[in-house]
């Protein structure tokens, strides 16, 4: 028995500290030592991790091709897509991007977080073989019910009473479950490290917020399943038509929720990318980890924001869930956006450069692109994404915003400029210390997140800009023409869009830059063998 | 680092300018948080989300009786519909127009019943841009005060099918 301390000042309580050596519990020949990190590598959560990747990276360069056709059909100059199309493609962007490449990511990351952080090995692999053949399978039969049976243009959002083929519920359907699978791979990978003693005390910071992430997701999965279920049996006939509103409520408890699964993941990346390129180490991870908990507890809140200028839920209501527990996240997040950065600048400094204020910040590893990814999405989530999130989350405000362009604006910043930057970020990592691949064409990966991160940026822009003129989202046509009677908006809205259009075209180059360079080096790539990849 | 173990004794209570921050911000969200309910009380334009349950037949049927009481012209074929000030208004949202065309008096306030007959729709009114969540089977009571002139148009703002860009309607105020 040995005791810690519990606090500045506290008395310190006598924890029971277990005793037992800390050993791998790895079968023979089924791990090995990375390189570079040191760390334990699980060859089975290896392998996953790559079919996860490799999923990701397939859906994103679908998502990225509707992206560029949206792109240019809101660019009023252009308007490539006809009517029919555009909401196709628009369907297929939403899912593409915001479940399918995002989860296959998560779900390979928090494989990464419960094995070679903790030097477990990855348990339940039934669970781990069953959760990537469910997830492939629903997401192809969600894209197939999209693109080819013409009967599923219901947007992301399928908001009852439209209709889509049952396929195209099944699909979404089948993708959760594997989720889920995963993430109880995940617990269960958790419990047997704890166990096996495979680790000494806490388990790290990274891990600790892919749990908060997970966590998450299992509350996410839950409201998917609320609101999915019935929708899917009413499209086979087999129930009635599910209440509207009622239906809002419950989507969004997934729609809003699984976006906290995405802050939640992207900031335990920020974490360990601030790590892995600058060697960060957080100030006081009680404060990081108290976060991450705030996290957990109120920020399924903010689905009450699709919610402000719903009928059916009264003023109180809305009042509740726009002022108290929202701010106890919005906090989390605040504390974040404090810790991140001043890990990475004690980090610098350390390292000498202490010139002035902001020395460390104008020294930092600016051409190593797992860092600016990193940087420019906590930049940009922060500045943009979040100050744009809390405004709309505004009773009021959110009358002059509800389904304008300002929405996705917010979110474009928040889960492209945010998240998918950083998990962009986190593959200059994954590639060299999981695939064992080199990069090609390093100057050109160095580039790539400016200009991905500057295209979102000038996209999210225009798409706010253009909504506070009150230019509708998910609109093919904001001249109307055909149109009993005539509407619509001035050439400053128009400009806006344009910028909308031209962002676009920049972020997708970015995208593509960042998808031909990820599958040239895992296919292609110089191969790196028992040395150190090469440093960024 | 956060990729490892933290050292022991890493439960302790932030020190410092992190600690000043966390003051900070949570004044700031507390002052956030406070703000909400007063804006609410003190501001002028509010969602209520005033709301019953109606079918598509009976809010029809409605709509039907409100425009034979005071229907005062027509344009395109659409009703222009006087309600008397301070009385109840009707309007349908189906695929894909808004029915009827409303004549308001400015500075007179009117309880505006919004129901869908099909999908959902979006009230997006412009060039003010107010908007609201418009459902089938809910009766959705929006209570405005013309406050200025003019010829308003009402687009449709939530998908509700290919013809979902030509949902357009009108609102007058004199």
């Amino acid at each position: 028995m040995s005791t810690i301390s519990a606090g500045v000042g506290a008395t310190p309580i006598p924890i029971p500290v277990d005793s037992r050596p800390v050993k791998g519990n790895h079968p023979p020949g089924m791990s090995r030592t990375c390189d570079t990190t040191g760390l334990p590598v699980c060859l089975t959560a290896e392998r996953f991790i790559k079919l996860n990747a490799v999923a990701a990276v397939v859906f994103l360069l679908v998502g990225a091709v509707a992206a560029l056709l949206l792109a240019l059909t809101r660019w009023p100059a252009v308007h490539l897509l006809d009517t029919v199309w555009y909401y196709r493609i628009l369907t297929a962007h939403g899912l593409n991007m915001l479940i399918f490449w995002i989860i296959f990511m998560e779900i390979g990351i928090l494989y990464f977080a419960c094995t070679s952080l903790l030097g477990s090995r990855l348990a339940a692999k039934g669970f781990v073989v069953a959760s990537f053949a469910l997830m492939l399978s629903g997401a192809l039969l969600t894209n197939w019910a999209v693109f080819f049976t013409g009967k599923a243009d219901v947007l992301l959002t399928s908001y009852v009473p439209l209709q889509a083929h049952p396929a195209f519920y099944a699909g979404i359907l089948l993708f959760a479950v594997g989720a889920l699978l995963g993430v109880i791979a995940f617990f269960t990978t958790l419990y047997v490290a704890k166990r096996d003693r495979t680790y000494e005390g806490s388990v790290p910071l990274v891990t600790f917020g892919a749990t908060a992430a997970a966590i998450i997701a299992v509350v996410t999965i839950l409201h998917g399943a609320i609101a999915l279920i019935p929708a899917f049996t009413w499209s086979l006939g087999w129930t009635g038509v599910p209440d509207a509103g009622w239906y809002r409520i419950a989507w969004w408890g997934l729609g809003h929720q699984s976006q906290q699964i995405n802050v939640t993941a992207m900031v335990s990346v920020w974490y360990l990318l601030g790590t892995l390129s600058v060697g960060a180490k957080p100030l006081n991870q009680a404060v990081c980890r108290g976060a991450f908990v705030l996290y957990i507890l109120f920020i399924n809140l903010a689905s009450a924001h699709h919610i402000l200028v719903d009928p059916g839920v009264g003023a109180s209501w809305k009042i509740w869930n726009t002022s108290y527990a929202m701010y106890l996240a919005v906090l989390a997040s605040l504390i974040h956006g404090f810790t991140v950065p001043a890990s990475v600048e004690v980090a610098m400094r350390k390292k000498g450069h202490r010139k002035g204020l902001f020395g460390w910040l104008f020294k930092a590893p600016w051409k190593n692109p797992g860092f600016s990814a990193f940087f420019l999405s906590l930049l940009i989530f922060g500045f943009i994404g979040g100050i744009t999130g809390v405004t709309l989350g505004t009773q009021q405000i959110n009358i002059i915003a509800h389904n304008t362009l300002r929405i996705p604006g917010h979110f474009h910043a928040t889960v492209v400029g945010g998240t998918s930057l950083a998990f962009m970020g986190l593959c200059y990592y994954v590639v060299p210390l999981i695939f064992r691949r080199e990069y090609p064409m390093r100057w050109l990966a160095r580039l790539q997140p400016y200009l991905f991160g500057g295209g979102i940026l000038l996209l999210s822009m225009g798409m706010s800009f253009a909504g506070s003129y009150g230019v509708p989202r998910r609109h093919w046509d904001v001249e109307f023409s055909g149109a009993q009677f005539a509407a619509g908006f001035d050439a400053g809205a128009h400009l806006m869009l344009g910028i909308l259009g031209v962002g676009g075209v920049i972020a997708f180059l970015g995208l593509l830059v960042f998808i031909l360079q990820t599958v040239w080096a895992v296919f292609l790539g110089q191969k790196i063998e028992n040395r150190p990849m090469t440093p960024w | 680092m956060s990729i490892h173990a933290p050292e022991a004794g890493w439960l302790r209570a932030p020190g410092g300018g992190e600690r000043l921050w966390i003051g900070l911000a949570l004044a700031w969200c507390v002052i956030l948080s406070l703000a909400m309910p007063y804006w609410h009380f003190k501001g002028k334009q509010n969602s209520t989300g005033e709301a019953y349950r109606v079918t598509a037949g009976e809010f029809m049927e409605r709509v039907n009786r409100f425009v034979a009481a005071y229907q005062v012209g027509e344009e395109k074929g659409v009703p222009i519909v006087e309600p008397p000030p301070g009385s109840d208004a009707y309007l349908q949202a189906s695929m894909w127009r808004w029915h009827p065309i409303l004549k308001l008096k400015e500075g007179q306030t009117y309880r505006i019943h919004v129901s869908s007959t099909d999908l959902q729709h979006g009230f997006g009114l412009l060039p003010m841009n107010m908007n609201f969540q418009i459902l089938p089977g809910y009766d959705h009571v929006l209570t405005i005060t013309p406050t200025s002139k003019g010829e308003f148009s009402i687009v449709c703002n939530e998908f509700c099918g290919i013809g979902h860009h030509l949902m357009t309607g009108k609102i007058l105020v004199d």
